[in-house]
């Protein structure tokens, strides 16, 4: 069955192109239903294959497509292994649910069909990403998702901030991906290919410790920036300018962890360079940290869980800085599952409140958008980590892989306890500024129920934040087992005595309770406490790491700019006007053998073969 | 003894060159269109008796095609020349290039 | 030595044809001198055991060319020939100087490459036929030979666009003036 799989990704491609170019005749809101469909079908190709691979009954395979650069030996292939098996499903089915969302959540908009081309496109670069084969063709998606990304982020371009935000979004994107270059340029320079399979099976021969710590130094550059962590992660909060379906599809479920999903997939290289991995998991708890702060101070709804989603890819970098790789990715399957959830619910408040974003202004929703309020609670107690909801066991899974480390990567774990504390806080806070106590809409809201298109997507996404969690408890690593043919070679990380294991879920469980139970009383009153002052403006503006960043980089490089500007006005300009007035001179002397006779053209053009033979018997020794 | 006179290559690119020669000189004497075309045509002639008579002399059958070649280039070019001659000749009744001088510089 | 015989009459004949092209007055003279230089060519081909050459030599220049030329002539009139005569003195000194120069450039940088000596021109085992040249012509350079049906087709294209804008515009231009 996995014949048809190119049929994933051609979809996709072939909805965006439709709705690109026919979107404006097919109109609202069939340019949406085709967007949806198409990316409803991947899921369903996709689907029949992958239920073999998830029964255990199919082998990895490489699907060959086509020869794409036969210098070097990349071919265009497809790479079906569980790891893709299970991003492909997350991406096409968690998107397709989005796109139905979109249907709701875009009604009305001048450029409704524009819209989905975008995001079928986008579908189909992260495809591509998830799907490829080698470094080279997963370089093809990483960018296209910058691109597709880019487009989403500034989808609004008209308000200044949104096309900013997607300027910067692209910027420090680029960063990352020159990482991805240069290691890449490493990674044919040692093996001579980029096919997956055949550097994972000789990188243990072919592959010196610096070398391995040099790539993946590069490679986390790179997921550093896809994956928003510490010093790239500033576009992300930025990125909620967007549409919410695009913050919750590219900037929460999908885009994001492909910094992790490569990460993964480069296990064999990352466990050849400790090095690397200390460096990946200090950044990645780092990030977690600092970022589920800022989320503390935030009142834009959207920026609170934007924070929180780069804290929440701090766990999974920090998963694969231990070498959990499997737990990183379960990790990335529940987050997506429940942080779309709550993106799609914090657009349905958002629509409700006619785009009003501000928590500050919302309170009370319980009863007015029950479902929505159902739902969302359902995924408030998933990423806080609550006893059985999904994120309660991935979480909990990185947070003892980290531990079973030991020595000082003890410190790494007390770090991500106290995240996970602070993440139950500022979700509880949320929570509770958003639909709980008295009302504090402005005049003259009246907020009403999402319709169907945008609850049914809520429904499913809450099912799956609830139950995800127990494909892979500590009593039946089932997800482990599953993506084992994905790690081949890779050693498992330590295992842990079951009564140890038990220990950290309470641990787990208890912080998670203390940070819902400080956060409720704070919160859970009439009159709300003032966060205006001191440290909390300061989280609140980010720490002002924007501002910094001004300062150091922005800045210096606008006054590069100008001098390179002076110069090219001044040096290089002089040198072709110059020339062009050389020219325009030399043109005017010359003028008069233009005589417009063509047979003086003709004799000067017989003269000059004359001269130019007796110079090729001169210069030829012929005299 | 006898001095046995054969016909080598070399005679006939002398030949050759001397017919692209007067070619030359019909294009540079002449002021009507139609005969500084036919000069071309000779030398095109000649250029092509230079092939095949290199060709042969290497055993390439190259220079036949290539001869070939160039035929079909001066046809077209016969096309489209006269055409324009006979398109000039409609507007100012002469092929007289030497009146065509609007181009001066 | 019926060789020798042969070449030098048909090159006397291209000679002289081609000296008649250019000095005639008369454009039918000056056609009739290229179709006898033509025609001599087609016999230095047949010569050259280039068969199938020759006998294109003799269908599309001598047939076809020179049936257009002299169509073109008696079209624009015959007597519409210019009298070289008039030219300026230094002029027709430099064109043949120029032409003179030229074939001794020729003749001199061809010198050291000049290919000589070889009795057996021609050996036995080549030979021009259509067979070969259809082999070689079709074998090797079947992109070039579609590329000249491209140019055949758009010369072709050429021709009928200039006949008919060429047309327009003069008659625009009796209307205008």
């Amino acid at each position: 069955m996995t014949d048809f799989l190119w049929l994933v990704v051609l979809l996709p491609l072939v909805g965006a192109a439709v709705n690109l170019i026919f979107g404006k005749r097919i109109g609202e809101p069939f340019a949406g239903w085709l967007g949806f469909v198409v990316v409803a079908s991947s899921f369903v190709i996709a689907a029949i294959p992958a239920y073999d691979v998830i029964a255990g009954t199919a082998e990895p395979v490489t699907v060959h497509l086509f020869s794409w650069i036969p210098v070097l030996g990349v071919e265009a292939e497809i790479l079906w292994d569980p790891l893709s098996v299970l991003l492909t499903l997350i991406v096409t089915g968690v998107g397709s649910l989005i796109h139905l969302y979109s249907i709701g959540y875009m009604h009305g908009d001048e450029r409704f069909p524009r819209f989905f081309a975008y995001l079928n496109l986008f579908i189909a670069s992260m495809l591509i990403l998830v799907l490829a084969a080698n470094y080279a063709v997963m370089f093809v998606g990483w960018e296209l998702v910058g691109l597709s990304s880019y487009l989403l982020i500034s989808f609004w371009f008209t308000k200044p901030e949104a096309a900013a935000a997607g300027k910067k979004a692209f910027v420090v994107n680029r960063i990352g991906d020159w990482g991805f270059l240069i290691a890449m340029m490493l990674i044919f320079a040692a093996f001579g290919t980029f096919d997956f399979h055949t550097i994972f099976a000789t990188a243990e021969g072919v592959l010196s410790v610096g070398m391995a710590t040099a790539i993946t130094l590069l490679l986390f550059v790179a997921a550093a920036g896809k994956s928003a962590q510490i010093p790239l992660y500033v576009w992300l909060p930025d990125a909620m300018e967007g549409p919410t379906p695009v913050s919750a599809l590219i900037h929460a479920a999908t885009m994001v962890t492909a910094g992790v999903f490569m990460m993964a997939r480069s296990a064999v290289l990352f466990e050849m360079a400790p090095v690397s991995g200390a460096v990946v998991a200090t950044v990645g708890v780092l990030t977690a940290l600092l970022a589920a702060v800022i989320a503390v101070a935030q009142t834009d709804i959207k920026r609170v869980l934007a924070y929180s989603t780069i804290s929440q890819l701090g766990y999974m970098v920090l998963a694969v800085g231990v070498g959990a790789y499997s737990a990183g990715v379960f990790h990335l399957t529940t987050h997506a599952f429940f942080k779309a959830l709550l993106f799609l619910g914090a657009g349905s408040v958002i629509h409700a409140m006619a785009n009003e974003q501000s928590m500050l202004k919302m309170g009370g929703l319980r009863k007015v958008l029950p479902v929505t309020f159902a739902t969302m609670g359902v995924a408030w107690l998933a990423i806080s980590g609550i006893f059985p909801f999904s994120g309660f066991w991935s979480k909990d899974e990185i947070l003892a892989a980290t531990f079973a480390k030991g020595g000082a990567w003890l410190l790494l774990y007390g770090l991500g306890l106290l995240v996970a504390i602070l993440t139950a806080f500022y979700m509880t806070r949320l929570f509770v500024l958003t639909f709980l106590g008295g009302r504090r809409w402005d005049e003259g809201v009246h907020p009403h129920e999402s319709p169907a298109s945008m609850t049914i997507p809520l429904v499913i996404l809450a099912v799956f934040s609830f139950g995800f969690g127990f494909v892979n408890t500590p009593m039946r690593l089932g997800f482990e087992h599953f993506l084992e043919p994905a790690f081949h070679g890779v050693p498992h990380p330590d295992a842990l005595d079951d009564s140890v294991i038990w220990t950290l879920a309470i641990v787990a469980l208890v912080s998670a309770v203390v940070g819902i139970a400080l956060a409720w009383r704070r919160y859970n009153r009439d009159e709300l406490p003032a966060e205006n002052t001191g440290w909390w403006s300061s989280a609140m503006a980010g720490f002002h790491v924007d501002e910094w960043y001004g300062r150091l980089f922005v800045l210096p490089g606008k006054r590069g700019a100008e001098l390179a500007g002076q110069m090219d006005a001044k040096g290089i300009d002089g040198v072709a006007h110059g020339i062009a007035r050389g020219v325009r001179e030399a043109g005017t002397a010359l003028q008069p053998v233009q005589s417009g006779k063509v047979r003086g053209y003709a004799g000067l053009l017989a003269a000059a073969g004359v001269v130019l033979i007796v110079a090729i018997v001169v210069i030829g020794g012929g005299f | 003894m006898t001095i046995a006179v054969a016909v080598t290559a070399s005679w006939y690119l002398t030949l050759a060159a001397a017919l692209f020669s007067i070619g030359v000189a019909g294009v540079l004497i002449r002021r009507n269109a139609l005969v500084m075309f036919m000069s071309i045509e000779l030398m095109l002639n000649s250029v092509n008796l230079t092939f095949v008579a290199v060709g042969t002399e290497l055993g390439l059958i190259e220079g036949h095609t290539a001869a070939l070649f160039v035929m079909v280039v001066a046809a077209a070019e016969v096309t489209v020349g006269l055409a324009i001659i006979v398109a000039i000749f409609r507007k100012r009744s002469s092929a007289d290039v030497d009146q065509l001088a609007e181009l001066r510089g | 030595m019926a060789e020798v015989v042969v070449f030098s009459i048909f090159a006397a004949v291209a000679l002289v044809g081609a000296v008649v092209m250019v000095t005639a007055s008369n454009p039918v003279y000056s056609a009739i001198g290229l179709l006898g230089a033509m025609f001599s060519i087609a016999v230095m081909y047949v010569m050259l055991d280039a068969h199938f050459v020759a006998a294109v030599q003799v269908i599309i220049y001598a047939g076809a060319v020179m049936t257009l030329f002299l169509f073109v002539i008696m079209l624009i009139g015959v007597d519409t020939s210019d009298v070289y005569g008039m030219r300026p003195m230094v002029q027709r000194v430099m064109t043949v100087v120029v032409s003179i120069g030229f074939f001794a450039a020729i003749v001199l940088a061809a010198r050291g490459a000049w290919i000589t000596g070889s009795d057996a021109f021609g050996s036995g085992d080549f030979n021009g036929t259509i067979e070969a040249v259809a082999d070689n012509l079709f074998g090797n350079w079947t992109i070039v030979f579609l590329s000249t049906v491209m140019l055949l087709t758009i010369a072709a294209l050429g021709t009928i666009a200039l006949a008919y804008f060429g047309h327009v515009s003069a008659d625009d231009e009796e209307a205008t003036l």
